[in-house]
């Protein structure tokens, strides 16, 4: 067992038992920290595929700023646990049996399918200037059209948590 | 090295962990964070395809898919500020009117 294996396995078994605690835990500030757990650990992840950016990105934006954003809004709500509700048996009965089939049909497809194929680590490469070439150049319209988007969701999220009585617009 | 399957597998059960917990999670906020595992699941493949192939398109996509998850943030959680403050309930369950 090779010791990139061995580091995917760890930073895998983290992603997993971060994503099922965010299915068990029934407050929402549990649910968001194994979420940043999550997060973190793809970020090693990342590393291992020799996506160097990419794993600043993921640390800086997804677990720094938007994760910040769902704390801040868990403790400005003051949200609780989640109150229990009644399931339908019938989905019970007959979704986790499908579900499970159909993940291992699916995990046997893609294991048989692409066995041989390996990811060399850090052979990519993919050092920030490349992608800054290819974000800056060829990609120069989908980022410009993004940085619009950016500034769209920044005037809706104002407009949107605005107080009702401070909005000029306001109909009643 | 790590076969580009394992990457998949992983990336595949991130998804599905996203996808129950939308449906089965009755908390507004909870629901949300189940997006962006899904959306964590997809980038994981991304990265995973982009390092197979040598191509680094798949990186920069990557970083337009956690661009819109930011504005998508951002503009939801403003909508579950603004849901709560009509509501006073987090629970979808209870968020079953469109008009007040």
């Amino acid at each position: 067992m090779s010791f990139h294996l061995i580091l995917f396995l760890a930073f895998g078994a983290v992603c997993v038992g971060g994503a099922v605690n965010l299915l068990a835990q029934r407050h929402p500030i549990n649910s968001a920290l194994s979420l940043i757990a999550v997060m973190a650990a793809l970020a090693g992840e990342y590393l291992l595929l020799g996506a160097e950016f990419v794993a600043a990105v993921q640390v800086i934006v997804y677990a720094g700023a938007i994760m910040v954003l769902f704390v801040f809004v868990i403790m400005l709500l003051n949200a609780g646990e989640e109150e229990e509700t009644k399931g339908s048996r019938v989905a019970v009965l007959f979704g986790v049996p499908g579900m499970l089939i159909a993940s291992v049909l699916m995990a046997w497809v893609v294991l048989r399918r692409s066995g041989t194929e390996a990811v060399p680590i850090g052979a990519l490469p993919g050092p920030p200037t490349d992608i800054a070439q290819l974000l800056f150049h060829d990609f120069l319209l989908p980022f410009e059209v993004t940085s619009v988007l950016i500034l769209i969701a920044i005037m809706g999220a104002v407009v949107l948590a605005s107080k009702p009585e401070s909005s000029s617009g306001e109909v009643d | 090295m790590v076969p580009l399957s394992y990457y998949l597998l992983l990336s595949g059960f991130l998804f599905a962990c996203g996808v129950v917990g939308f449906l089965i999670k009755r908390n507004i906020i909870t629901i949300f964070m189940s997006i962006e595992l899904m959306l964590n699941g997809v980038n994981l493949s991304f990265v995973a395809f982009a390092a197979h192939w040598h191509a680094l398109s798949g990186q920069v996509f990557v970083f337009f898919v956690m661009v819109v998850a930011a504005a998508e943030a951002a503009v939801g959680l403003a909508i579950i500020i603004s849901v709560y403050r009509t509501r006073e309930t987090l629970n979808v369950d209870q968020v079953n009117l469109l008009k007040l």
